[in-house]
């Protein structure tokens, strides 16, 4: 399969890239990792006219904490994330999810802002930025903007907040607090394919042991990444118990909007969604406790 | 359509082409420039068949374009044998059988070089891991991860013994 044909850019800043963006428009897609473009170019079913190549712009990769925020420059690969000391120990839930993207050789190249700015329902990272109350940075002509994860992805498919001419550019995610923990659990039939369904938790506890903040993210059970709202608030004020658990599973499998398919019927991928979700917040309340990491 | 002159060094040689956009590395590596060492397998990143080095990088070959490879430095597996001595990689797969059919050794050793030469001593759970995103049809698993234990040994043994040698020498 030999994509259909192209002009293609290498970008060398970031200025320019947002210039180039602005020049062709519609006909013009970011080229990062390039794992889940080039398969669609093959496939035939993205045909874009013009290919900006950023992997040479320099400064786009980075992970570091700063002023309570952990920035992620937007192309830092899937490989370094796993590799981090940083993640690994200060974000286990991160580590839990890169760690489970594609395979280790894909994630040699595979960015975690390609990962979020393709906006599959079947990618990883969006469940996780959900569960941890993320924002990303977009930067266009007018200059950098922040924007919740929340208001990046919409209910469709594919589809972004980004505006034209924007190229995502950071990924911020509040510091852990004292007492707090998260977790990703994928369910997937094979290293390298997309979940049955995937759960991402993330728990902040008060002295008492109550939940005071949740958050709860669902991959590939829609047609665009879930937040679970209700799950999250019916979880506040509570001890993560065996019973609030299971009330927040519930009302996880209520969210998760799944379709049968080679991966499953769809009565299976909701159970799976409440055994993932009990699980995962099993285990973000262990972490939250300073159980095992 | 957008034509581009590249400049890549593979296996230490520098070779200048002029290649379309939409080329991709494998098709260049083995169309391009005859060297079908390196397999299609799935065609869509799934089955590291394609597996080469980019920069040190095990990178799937068939989901880069040629054109993203300018000025990079590729390690396929004809560099693996180096004045008509096997790679103790090579060694391995030959000694412990680790090939059936034989199509997706060429990127399982690529993959296998890179994990060694990031972790040389890696376990086999290290290893099994490692791997993951390399397919065997033949499911032969155990005895390439039994060569490339064999490589990571021997590879380790060449590093030490000149260390070992230099120690007298040493503060």
């Amino acid at each position: 399969m030999i994509p259909g044909s192209f002009d293609y850019v290498s970008a060398q800043s970031l200025p320019e890239a947002i210039a180039l963006l602005g020049q062709y428009g519609d006909d013009a897609k970011i080229l990062a990792g390039g794992h889940s473009l080039i398969p669609l170019l093959r496939y035939r079913l993205a045909a874009p006219a013009v290919l900006i190549d950023i992997n040479r712009i320099d400064g786009l990769a980075y992970m570091q904490e700063t002023d309570g925020m952990l920035h992620i420059g937007a192309l830092t690969r899937e490989a370094d994330l796993d590799r981090s000391p940083l993640i690994r120990n200060r974000y286990p839930i991160l580590y839990d999810t890169a760690r489970n993207i594609a395979d280790p050789v894909v994630r040699n190249w595979a960015t975690v802002g390609g990962n979020l700015a393709h906006a599959d329902p079947a990618n990883d990272h969006p469940a996780t930025m959900l569960a941890l109350g993320a924002s990303v940075v977009a930067e266009g002509p007018a200059g950098p903007r922040v924007i919740p994860i929340d208001e990046f992805f919409t209910d469709v498919t594919f589809e972004t907040t980004l505006q034209p001419g924007e190229i995502l550019t950071e990924i911020r995610i509040p510091a852990p607090t004292e007492r707090s923990g998260g977790a990703y659990l994928k369910l997937e039939r094979k290293v390298g394919d997309y979940a049955i369904a995937g759960v991402a938790a993330y728990v902040q506890l008060d002295a008492n042991g109550l939940v005071t903040s949740a958050g709860i993210g669902l991959t590939n059970v829609g047609p665009a990444p879930i937040k679970a709202r209700a799950a999250e608030q019916a979880l506040l004020g509570k001890p993560l118990d065996e019973q609030s658990i299971r009330a927040a599973a519930d009302l996880a499998e209520a969210a998760s909007q799944p379709t049968s398919d080679t991966r499953g019927p769809a009565e299976y991928k909701r159970a799976m969604v409440h055994t993932l979700c009990t699980r995962a917040l099993r285990k973000a309340a262990e972490r939250a406790q300073g159980g095992a990491a | 359509m957008s034509k581009h002159t590249i400049h890549v060094t593979i296996n230490g040689t520098a070779y200048e082409d002029t290649v379309e956009a939409r080329t991709l590395l494998v098709h260049w590596l083995r169309d391009g420039l005859r060297l079908t060492g390196t397999h299609i397998g799935c065609d869509t990143s799934s089955c590291g068949a394609c597996t080469i080095l980019v920069d040190g990088k095990a990178t799937k070959s068939c989901t880069m374009f040629a054109v993203q490879a300018d000025g990079r430095e590729l390690m396929t597996v004809e560099g693996l044998e180096q004045n008509g001595q096997l790679h103790p990689l090579q060694e391995g797969f030959h000694e412990k059988h680790a090939l059936q059919c034989g199509y997706c050794t060429p990127g399982m050793m690529m993959t296998g070089l890179a994990l060694l030469q990031s972790n040389p001593n890696p376990t086999e759970e290290e290893i099994r891991v490692g791997i993951s995103g390399n397919l065997c049809r033949c499911t032969g698993y155990v005895n390439i991860v039994k060569a490339i234990q064999y490589a990571g040994e021997k590879m380790r043994e060449a590093q030490q013994s000149p260390v070992a040698a230099g120690e007298g020498g040493g503060e």
